[in-house]
Parts: C-alpha cells; sequence; structure tokens
C-alpha cells in the first residue's frame, strides 16, 4: 500500500490536504481530504449580547462576510419576534444580492472560471487571470475589475464595512438610503444587469459551443447522484435571502420542504477523527459513510443545487437561462462541474433582482427599524451564501446573552460531496500508480467547482492551484515528488 | 529585479478577511507588485515549509502575518519566517490581538472541543468521535497527520518577536497603502509601532465628535436593540458604548457612518498596555451617578462587559486567566 498526499494551500488556517491511499495495484483504494480549522465559534457565543453576533459570526469568514451577518441578523429578528420595516427587508435584499453578485463574479473570472474560459485542458501557465485577458480582451478584464469595486463599494455605503458589515440590527438596519445615494445605486444597478448578460454570452460562446468542455461536465468522473437543498420562496422559486428550506432526491422529487425552526428534524452532523470539518447529512436518510445515491443522506448545496430544488427563476431573463440549461442537461443535474453554469445563472437572477430593487420608491424611505419589544429566548435564521444553505440557531436569556449557539455553514453542506467527488477523481483518473500534471488538475477540478470556502486560497489569484505531492510507499519512505503548477 | 525587497504573506487563525483587505487594494496592487517581490502568499503562491526553509536567514524584507496563533503548524511556520524575515509585522488585528477568536481564550480547549464536536444539537457523535489531537491518526491502514490545536490562541508577539503593528478587522485598504508606504520609505519608525493607522483617537476624525461635549456625562447606558439614535449626535452621549474615545483612528470612522457604536477593531493608542482595562475605566467614568446602587444597576444594562471591552484584545490581556480560573 501506499499513500501520496496532496499537500495543497487552503484559505482556513494553515493547511488543507488531500490524502490518496493506493493499494498494491497502484490503484486508489480512498482519497481524504482534511481541513483543518476550528476556532471555537459555537463555544465562545457563549455569554456574548446577542446583538453583537452578527458582527461576531462574521469573523467565521472574511470572503463571505455578508452572508453570516445577515443569517446571524434574521435571527435576531425571529429571537425579538421583530420583522424589519419593508424598506429594512429591502435594503437587506439589495445588500445581499449585490454581495452575491460581486461574489459569484469574482470566482467566475478570477478562481475557478479559468478552467473554462480558458479551458481545462490548456498549459497550467494560461490557466489563471493572465489567460482570461488573453482570451477576453484586457478591457473586459479591467471591466469585472471595476464592476467588483463598484458593488463592494455600494456595501460600504449601505453596510458601514464591506468586509464585515455593521448595519444588521434586530428589527431592520442601522442606516436608511440617502436620498442623494439612490442615482449612484441605480447606475451600477444598471451596469451590474449588463454584466451578468456579458457574462452568460461568454459561457455560452466558450463553453457551451465547445463539444470538448460539453463531453467533460457531462463526464462520470465528476458526477454523483446525491440530494440537493436549498431556500425557496412561496411559489418554489430560487431565493437567496429567505424562504424555505426544500431538499429533492436524486431522482429530483421534493424529499422536504421546511421552515428553519425544523432544521435540526432534518439535518445532522457526522465527525471523523481525520479533519476538523463536520459534515451534515440528511436525518431521517441517515449517514452510510461516504457514499453517494438515495440511501446515502449525503446532500449538496450551492448553485447547482439551488437550481435542482427550483421549479423556476424569481426573474424573467435568468429563468430564460435556466431553462436553457434545464434544456440541455434535464433535472435535476448531476454534474458537478455544471455549478459553474448555475453560478452565472444566479449572477443573472442577483442583477436583476438589484435593478428591481433600486428602483423600487420605498427603497429611500427612512423607516428603517422596528424596535424590538419582546423578551428574547431562542432565534434561528436562514440564509443561502453563494457557497449554500447557512443556519443561524440561539438561545439565550431574558436579557439576551446567548446561552448556546448552533452554526451549520455552508462549507459544511458541501464537504460530503466534496469528498465523494475528490475520491471519485482520484479513483478515475489515477491507475497504477500514475500520477501527472494533467490528471492533478483534474482531481482539482473536482472540488474548485464547489467554490469550497474552505479551499477559496486554492483557487488561487492565479487561477490555478499549487500542489506538491509527495508519494511515499508503506515504510515511509519517500518514492516520488511531482511539482504541479510551480 | 532580485535587489527589490522581497515580501511574504502569510495566515494563521485567520478568516481570509485580511487577504481580502489587500486584495480590495484594487488597481494600487498593481503598484506594489511592481515595486517588491512578493515571494510567498498562501493565497496566490504555493507555500511549502521546505522551501522557506532553504531561504538563507533574514532573505525576507518582510512578513506580513494575520491571524492568530491557533494550531501547532502556526507555531512552527511563523517561528520559521520570523529566522528568515528582517522585519515581521502583525497584520490585522487576530495577529496583533488575538481578535475575535481569541475570545475562545474564555473557555478551556476541551470546552471548546466539547461544544463543536459533542454537545451542538445537530451533532451526531455517541462514540465521543474528534479530530485526533495526538497529531496523527491511522485510517484504512494508512497515517494521516492531524494538526494539534494549541491550548488558546496567541497573538503573533506571544509567540515570536514582532516589528510593526498594522490594526484593525480588517485593515482597510487606505491603512494597508499607508503602512506599505512607510515601510517603503527607508526612514523606519521605532521598533514596536503601530504603523498605517492614525495616532489618535477614533473621535479626532468623528463627522459626530463636533456634537460631543469635552466631558461627556451621562446618565444611563442603552444597547443598539433599544432604540434608534440620531444620525448627527454623538452616540456616546445618547448612551450607547461607543469605544472610539480609547481606539486608535484610522479606518475613517466606518461604522459612524452606519449609525452603529465603535467596537474598537483598531485598538488601543499608545502606551496604553491593556484596551479592556482602559475601555471599562472610561465607561465607569462617564456615568454621572453618585448611588453606587445606581452605578451598579447601569452597568448591569451591558451585559457582557469582557465581550464588550476585550473583543478584538481579550488574548492579549491579563485578564483572560482571571476569567477562566474565575468559570472553574
Amino acid at each position: 500500500m501506499r499513500e501520496i498526499v496532496v499537500d495543497p494551500i487552503t484559505r482556513l488556517e494553515g493547511h488543507g490536504k488531500i490524502v490518496i491511499i493506493l493499494n498494491d495495484e497502484g490503484n486508489v483504494d480512498h482519497a481524504y481530504i482534511q481541513i483543518p480549522e476550528l476556532r471555537g465559534f459555537e463555544k465562545f457565543a457563549e455569554g456574548r449580547a446577542v446583538e453583537d453576533m452578527p458582527q461576531i459570526t462574521e469573523r467565521i469568514c472574511g470572503v463571505c462576510p455578508m452572508a453570516h451577518h445577515m443569517a446571524s441578523t434574521k435571527t435576531l429578528d425571529d429571537l425579538y419576534k421583530c420583522a424589519p420595516t419593508p424598506t429594512a427587508r429591502k435594503i437587506r435584499e439589495l445588500m445581499y444580492n449585490i454581495f452575491m453578485l460581486e461574489d459569484h463574479a469574482l470566482h467566475v473570472y478570477i478562481l475557478g472560471g479559468p478552467d473554462f474560459i480558458v479551458g481545462p485542458t490548456s498549459p497550467k501557465e494560461e490557466r489563471n487571470i493572465i489567460g482570461v485577458i488573453n482570451k477576453v480582451g484586457k478591457e473586459n478584464v479591467l471591466k469585472v475589475i471595476s464592476m467588483r469595486k463598484k458593488l463592494r463599494e455600494i456595501n460600504l455605503m449601505l453596510g458601514g464595512k464591506t468586509i464585515h458589515p455593521v448595519a444588521g440590527v434586530p428589527g431592520g438596519v442601522s442606516r436608511p438610503i440617502k436620498d442623494d445615494e439612490i442615482e449612484r445605486i441605480k447606475q451600477v444597478a444598471r451596469e451590474s444587469v449588463e454584466f451578468a448578460r456579458f457574462t452568460l454570452k461568454l459561457f455560452k460562446d466558450l463553453v457551451l459551443k465547445n463539444d470538448q468542455y460539453f463531453k467533460l461536465i457531462t463526464s462520470d468522473a465528476y458526477t454523483h447522484r446525491t440530494y440537493y437543498m436549498g431556500l425557496v420562496d412561496e411559489k418554489n422559486r430560487l431565493n437567496f435571502y429567505d424562504g424555505k428550506i426544500r431538499v429533492v432526491d436524486p431522482k429530483g422529487s421534493e424529499h422536504a420542504k421546511f421552515d428553519v425552526h425544523q432544521y435540526y428534524d432534518y439535518i445532522a452532523e457526522h465527525v471523523e477523527p481525520w479533519t476538523y470539518i463536520k459534515f451534515t447529512y440528511l436525518k431521517n436518510v441517515g449517514w452510510r459513510g461516504f457514499i453517494d445515491g438515495e440511501n446515502s443522506g449525503i446532500y449538496s448545496v450551492a448553485p447547482l443545487a439551488r437550481l435542482n430544488v427550483s421549479d423556476s427563476l424569481a426573474t424573467p431573463e435568468a429563468h430564460a437561462a435556466y431553462e436553457e440549461m434545464v434544456s440541455m442537461l434535464g433535472k435535476p443535474v448531476h454534474h458537478t462541474l455544471a455549478n459553474h453554469w448555475a453560478r452565472i445563472i444566479e449572477m443573472i437572477q442577483a442583477a436583476e433582482t438589484i435593478q428591481e430593487l433600486a428602483n423600487d420608491p420605498e427603497i429611500t424611505d427612512k423607516n428603517i427599524r422596528n424596535i424590538p419589544k419582546h423578551t428574547p429566548s431562542e432565534g434561528m435564521g436562514v440564509t443561502e451564501a453563494p457557497r449554500g444553505t447557512l443556519i443561524h440557531h440561539y438561545k439565550t436569556d431574558e436579557k439576551g446573552v446567548v446561552r448556546q449557539a448552533n452554526l451549520i455553514v455552508a462549507t459544511q453542506n458541501n464537504a460530503a460531496r466534496i469528498a465523494l467527488s475528490i475520491d471519485k477523481a482520484a479513483k478515475h483518473l489515477i491507475r497504477q500508480g500514475q500520477i501527472n500534471d494533467g490528471l492533478l488538475n483534474m482531481v482539482e477540478m473536482a472540488f474548485r467547482a464547489y467554490d469550497p470556502c474552505h479551499a477559496c486560497g486554492t483557487h488561487t489569484l492565479p487561477g490555478s492551484m499549487p500542489i506538491i505531492v509527495y508519494i511515499y510507499d508503506t515504510s515511509g519512505k519517500l518514492l516520488n515528488v511531482v511539482r504541479h503548477n510551480l | 529585479m532580485n535587489s527589490r525587497p522581497k515580501v511574504a504573506f502569510y495566515w494563521c487563525a485567520s478568516c481570509g478577511g485580511c487577504e481580502e483587505a489587500v486584495v480590495d487594494l484594487a488597481e494600487k496592487i498593481l503598484d506594489v507588485v511592481n515595486l517588491v517581490d512578493i515571494i510567498f502568499w498562501p493565497v496566490a503562491m504555493d507555500f511549502k515549509v521546505s522551501d522557506v526553509e532553504a531561504l538563507p536567514h533574514g532573505a525576507i524584507t518582510a512578513s506580513f502575518i494575520n491571524g492568530g496563533v491557533r494550531l501547532s503548524e502556526h507555531e512552527k511556520v511563523v517561528k520559521l519566517l520570523r529566522q528568515k524575515s528582517k522585519l515581521v509585522v502583525a497584520y490585522g488585528a487576530c495577529a496583533c490581538w488575538g481578535g475575535i477568536p481569541g475570545l475562545a481564550n474564555i473557555y478551556r480547549l476541551e470546552e471548546v472541543l466539547e461544544r463543536a464536536y459533542v454537545t451542538t444539537s445537530t451533532t451526531v457523535n455517541p462514540e465521543r468521535v474528534m479530530p485526533s489531537q495526538s497529531g496523527w491518526v491511522e485510517v484504512d491502514g494508512a497515517r494521516i497527520e492531524v494538526p494539534k490545536l494549541l491550548p488558546s490562541l496567541k497573538p503573533l508577539d506571544e509567540v515570536i518577536d514582532v516589528d510593526y503593528y498594522v490594526p484593525g478587522c480588517p485593515p482597510t485598504p487606505e491603512v494597508t497603502w499607508n503602512a506599505i508606504q512607510v515601510l517603503l520609505s527607508g526612514k523606519l519608525p521605532a521598533k514596536g509601532s503601530v504603523i498605517g493607522a492614525s495616532s489618535r483617537s477614533l473621535c479626532d476624525e468623528c463627522p459626530l465628535n463636533k456634537t460631543k461635549p469635552e466631558n461627556v456625562l451621562i446618565k444611563e447606558f442603552k444597547r443598539v436593540v433599544d432604540f434608534v439614535p440620531k444620525p448627527d449626535e454623538c452616540l456616546l452621549v445618547q448612551g450607547l458604548p461607543c469605544l472610539g474615545p480609547v481606539t486608535r483612528g484610522g479606518c475613517g470612522a466606518l461604522c459612524i457612518n452606519a449609525n452603529m457604536p465603535c467596537t474598537g477593531c483598531f485598538g488601543p493608542l499608545d502606551d496604553i498596555h491593556d484596551y479592556g482595562g482602559k475601555a471599562i475605566s472610561f465607561l465607569g467614568s462617564i456615568l454621572d451617578l453618585e448611588d453606587e446602587e445606581q452605578i451598579r444597576r447601569e452597568i448591569s444594562k451591558l451585559p457582557d462587559l469582557a465581550g464588550l471591552v476585550y473583543k478584538y484584545t481579550l488574548a492579549k490581556s491579563s485578564l483572560k486567566n482571571l476569567l477562566r480560573s474565575e468559570r472553574k
């Protein structure tokens, strides 16, 4: 037996790594992904003033702080039984969709997208932002950078800070939109829609018209039949900010639809001794280990899962794009790499929603807060983070001091399926101990498609993940070193 | 090209916000790239300990390290970076004073693990499986290394010698840019200095400062859940425990612009050793009450005093051990 340690660079707390165990024939027995991350938020939340939680929990992730900030703020609404005013809700949704658009854009153009924009089989030196520039033109890349900057500036204005916003309070937001600010927001909203349209066109031209890419997307190495989870509105349409949690089975039929207050009837967490991340699974199906199929409680979240659980999209252009994907791939879509396509479709809904909200006359109303009257005791809140369903749950004493906190974080919901994807890709691609740069890139693509938060860093600014693979024999002797993207 | 300063970035127990903050330099990041060689950055480049080990001592001009030290692995890497770097800069609140994850130091590591992996309501773990803390675990006959957690989270300067500090959660692009300018200017300030931010308090740059009397005196404390503060009056005067007076400026009063009080993420002013101690004595000093009972009542309206005044600095405070032993 041999062991291959793939030591990539992850974003959270030092390294994450992939360990591949080979049998005597040199074929893959198992592949594991290990995440070393524990800071203990669920413990040190205890004793904190609950209104501080939106600003405390967002420090879980500096890439998607708005997701935690909003899930936490919604938990405060529930805890104090104090719904936001209509304007406050619209401001929150505006901030949230702006965040969704700029975060997805980062992934599409700079982190994960180069795999497709430049091409999965193109030389590694080109599979990065420079390659993207060559492919789509410098002026278009500058457009991406400038669009992201404009969106982040709006959220700085509305949220106080872009990284670690402060505006979320129970019953509303802390700051109205000033009359002299709305024109700018409308302007950026218009540009957002154009930008999202441009992105979809680019994806169609470069990816969908290329048979080779299309074959790769639908290939077995990147396919898993699992359950899917995501938020839907009252008409089962995609919603990022609010709704019911819907789960579909591997055949696409509704398995469950529940309010966040029932989450612990449906979701459970499993612990393994070789990683710090907990693996969520569907409680009533059960944990059967790292296998897919109807009898395994493993489910998936994030863009593709959200489209799989939605009957339609909430805005016209996004819905048309969604119909097109469904007509080509069917439903549910089990191809992990189709996440890239789903992400772009979601950008369109986010942009159209931004435009709708920016032009809503009520958005500049100054009634932005309801003041809590109820004594707090327990609250739960849910949002769709860019990387999937995110749930916060707090219990407090009567003064609003946290006694217990439970958090189901987006990437956790995908952790088991990511582990499956890596295992499957490794088994398909590594045979008789053969390992090379191309194969490693294909293994890497298996989890980059999820845009997993703990691996944001592995997407890397140049758009490729540098890895060194050490191959040992069972006695621990170093047999070989393969350098990838270095 | 090789004569340009060599710069390294590394993260410990961080959220990634400090990395995003650097990316938010946007077009300025191109200027930085033209002025220095970034020789490693886990977000952008490979980072293998053996590569750093191979460098001569002092080969790196400056290492920017963010995040608190939480894992055995972090400890090993920052010690190595210290050896290889002329200057070490603690970048962001976590590296400077532990930051918000430093609040975990109120509890013992066993309690943190127990909560995360056993007692959370959705966790199903009757056999009490935990991530291995022995350094490795055997799976399918193979030995998999698992990094160990340290007993508590440490600010960077409790593990290695630190030359400069860049404050903020995260530092703003302006503060980051200023700090880079200071380092590139060749006129280095005294070791131990805070760079990039202001030397004055947040009030100095606060748009509401003109409504703040020289001596703030209030009769009662309020919480943000209690009322909608007026946007044009000092938040302290309105009863919110805004920490602006004891906090270093430089952020541009971002939270105040959103009608929210300063929570102290830029840390203490020069010559203040214990931020929370200073903050609590300040809050005590503005209560305009004689009766001890009344004072007690007002203080108790702030139900998490430790979390209020030590939100970002608990791991740096001597109080941390006291809090822990009191709970035992």
